[in-house]
């Protein structure tokens, strides 16, 4: 689904340059759920940045979905992100003044549904996250667990091939992160490949696989059996 | 799309709505007094008769003062004498041709119910109608022989029309001009040229005539003139017949001359007129006649001011100067959006998408500054016509105007929106998302 073969990138400013990938590598499977973790700073937000093509690379080659993209134009990339990709953010990133029925059809909107096929999504999203009575609510009016969970909602209803979460749990409390992470779980027993950035080494755990990212760098791995294992003896 | 759009624009208006009216009153004020000016400045400049400005000729003979020209530099008199007048009527050249002054009558209907009032008159001749292409509601032209028995018939305006017979068919009845009683052969409809192109000499932009007469009364019924009257040399008038012997120029002249050729033949004629009267010690200038089409002559006659037409330059300045600010208002106001366009970007809009959404909120900023513009333009041209009341036809927004005004706005707007619409889709969505 997602390989990235000896990706690097800098960040060049005047007076220094900083190496947020270097000589970064690595597969990611379809159907898989990757946990990537590692301390502030190691290049966990330029990897997904880069993997959700909001961001460009210097050397390297990356394929998602088995296309090259290391050399779209602009506009091919969002189309991609829009057709491909969903994302999820530790600050949720609804649109205020949009109620939540809009804020899930914002990227419908650019991939030029009709209205009747955007409905449709809508309300299958908002139905599959448990909002559907909330639909003409503001994101002021609503919990951050409910807030996160319209953004998955709008992450889902394109039907992405890949979702990328950023810290989904970071800002909800311990129950509503539980819930969080069990919808991301169901998600992905759907057969949504997703890549979570965490902090949170429990979360972690629950991925079939771990990736430590340091210095711009792949430094650890748990493989993709042994991550299932741990798992499931966790869950035993 | 464009609806979405449309509804993002106008709830992002709503959101800041001190930055949206600042950024509409400013587009407004600017349009307001563009179109204020543009206004006038278009009907000045605007072609009374364009289907035939270039086959009607006004006359100009220099019968003027030796020593100095009539006008600068070297511009003969606008208006010929009464004997030049009638001379170059003889002319069997042109297709038409008419000589003409404005005088006016005290006019009272024939029961003599209503009580009279003083109104304009043009003396002129039929071929005035048809050369102007003057429409006629009921009736027509007097026939030629009224022109040179001076026949007691009148041509009224629909104005004095109403007036007089309540709008109805009045052809062939009777009205009183100065106590004399004049029938009616013809009532005119609407007709308003802007400017008064056949007359220059008493308001650019007057009202015309209120009814017309033939030429051939004046003489008869010594009519006066309402018009200028000039003259360059002492010359003792104690009579109406000195008035039509002398060198003094009122009577204005025309010709309808529909082809090289028969304009060169007109010239000559006056050519061949100036050097016979040269011969009897009159036309003491060297040989200076000249034929000038509508747009001509409204140039020589300077309808269009250079007062106007700087006005006109410094309201487009001052246009250029609020959209300078619009365009300041709109970088901090897309810019200010820079985390909600980061987010749309990261969901799959494009560049160009995002473009067409703040062009759309430009437009639509626009347009309400557009219509803002037009009410103050129309305040604008209410203080023009308090003024100036020879502006009162010129002071007045038809529908081109106020389609060229929402035009205006739009495109204005949208020219001063795109830099910032550019601008605000170069942001980097990676470093705007709130992520780690």
């Amino acid at each position: 689904m997602l390989q990235m073969t000896h990706i690097s990138k800098v960040f060049r400013t005047e007076l220094v340059q900083t190496h947020a990938l270097r000589d970064f590598s690595l597969n990611v499977a379809e159907g898989e759920f990757v946990a990537v973790t590692g301390p502030s700073g190691s290049g966990k937000t330029t990897f997904l940045n880069i993997a959700g093509l909001l961001e460009t690379f210097d050397t390297g080659r990356y394929e998602l979905d088995g296309q090259d993209v290391s050399h779209l134009t602009d506009a091919a990339r969002s189309r991609l992100r829009n057709e491909k990709i969903g994302f999820i953010f530790q600050g949720f990133n609804l649109l205020p003044d949009l109620s939540v029925f809009d804020n899930v059809d914002v990227p419908l909107r650019y991939r030029g549904f009709s209205g009747v096929e955007r409905r449709k999504r809508i309300e299958k999203a908002l139905e599959q996250v448990g909002l559907a009575s909330r639909a003409q609510h503001l994101p002021s009016q609503l919990s951050g667990g409910q807030q996160q969970r319209v953004a998955i909602a709008r992450a889902l209803a394109g039907t992405p091939r890949v979702l990328f979460a950023d810290e989904p749990t970071g800002n909800l409390d311990s129950l509503m992160a539980r819930q969080v992470l069990e919808m991301l779980e169901e998600i992905n027993a759907q057969g949504t490949t997703i890549v979570m950035v965490t902090h949170d080494p429990e979360l972690a755990r629950r991925a079939h696989r771990n990736i430590h990212v340091m210095d711009g760098q792949v430094t650890d791995f748990t493989a993709f059996a042994s991550a299932q294992g741990e798992r499931e003896s966790l869950a035993a | 799309m464009f609806s979405y759009n449309l509804r993002l624009a106008w709830m992002s208006l709503r959101k800041h709505p001190v930055l949206s009216l600042l950024m509409i009153g400013a587009i407004g004020l600017g349009i307001g007094v563009c179109m204020t000016t543009l206004t006038v400045y278009t009907l000045m400049s605007n072609n009374p008769i364009p289907q035939k400005s270039d086959v009607l000729y006004a006359v100009q003979l220099d019968s003027w003062d030796p020593n100095r020209s009539w006008g600068e530099p070297n511009e003969p008199p606008p208006d010929l004498t009464y004997r030049d007048a009638q001379a170059l009527m003889q002319s069997d050249v042109p297709l038409r041709k008419v000589a003409m002054f404005k005088s006016g009558f005290a006019l009272q209907d024939a029961a003599e119910k209503l009580p009279p009032e003083l109104v304009e008159a043009r003396v002129t001749y039929r071929d005035f109608f048809a050369m102007f292409q003057v429409p006629f509601r009921f009736g027509g032209a007097w026939d030629a022989s009224a022109d040179e028995t001076g026949q007691q018939v009148v041509v009224l305006s629909r104005k004095t029309n109403d007036k007089l017979f309540g709008g109805a068919d009045s052809v062939g009845k009777t009205v009183k001009l100065d106590d004399r009683e004049y029938r009616v052969i013809g009532v005119i409809d609407d007709w308003h040229p802007v400017p008064k192109f056949y007359d220059l000499t008493t308001g650019d932009f007057n009202e015309p005539e209120e009814l017309y007469v033939p030429f051939g009364l004046a003489a008869a019924l010594e009519l006066v003139s309402f018009g200028n009257t000039n003259g360059w040399k002492a010359e003792e008038i104690n009579s109406y017949a000195d008035r039509l012997r002398s060198d003094l120029v009122w009577i204005q002249f025309w010709a309808e001359l529909p082809d090289a050729g028969t304009r060169e033949a007109f010239m000559g004629y006056m050519n061949q007129y100036v050097l016979e009267q040269k011969k009897l010690g009159r036309f003491p200038r060297p040989l200076d006649n000249r034929l000038s089409d509508v747009p001509t002559w409204l140039k020589v006659r300077e309808v269009v001011t250079e007062d106007s037409r700087v006005l006109m330059g410094l309201s487009f300045l001052f246009l250029a100067v609020c959209l300078l600010n619009i365009v300041g208002l709109l970088l901090a106001k897309f810019m200010g959006k820079a985390a909600e366009t980061a987010l749309r970007r990261a969901l799959g809009a494009t560049r160009w998408q995002i473009m067409q959404k703040n062009l759309v909120e430009v437009g639509l900023i626009g347009v309400l500054g557009g219509l803002l513009g037009l009410l103050l333009a129309l305040g604008g041209l209410q203080a023009v016509k308090a003024l100036y009341e020879d502006y009162d036809r010129l002071a007045q927004l038809n529908g081109q105007l106020l389609l060229l005004a929402l035009a205006l706005s739009l495109g204005s707007s949208l020219a001063a929106g795109i830099y910032p619409a550019w601008r605000a889709v170069q942001v980097a969505p990676a470093g705007l998302l709130k992520t780690q």
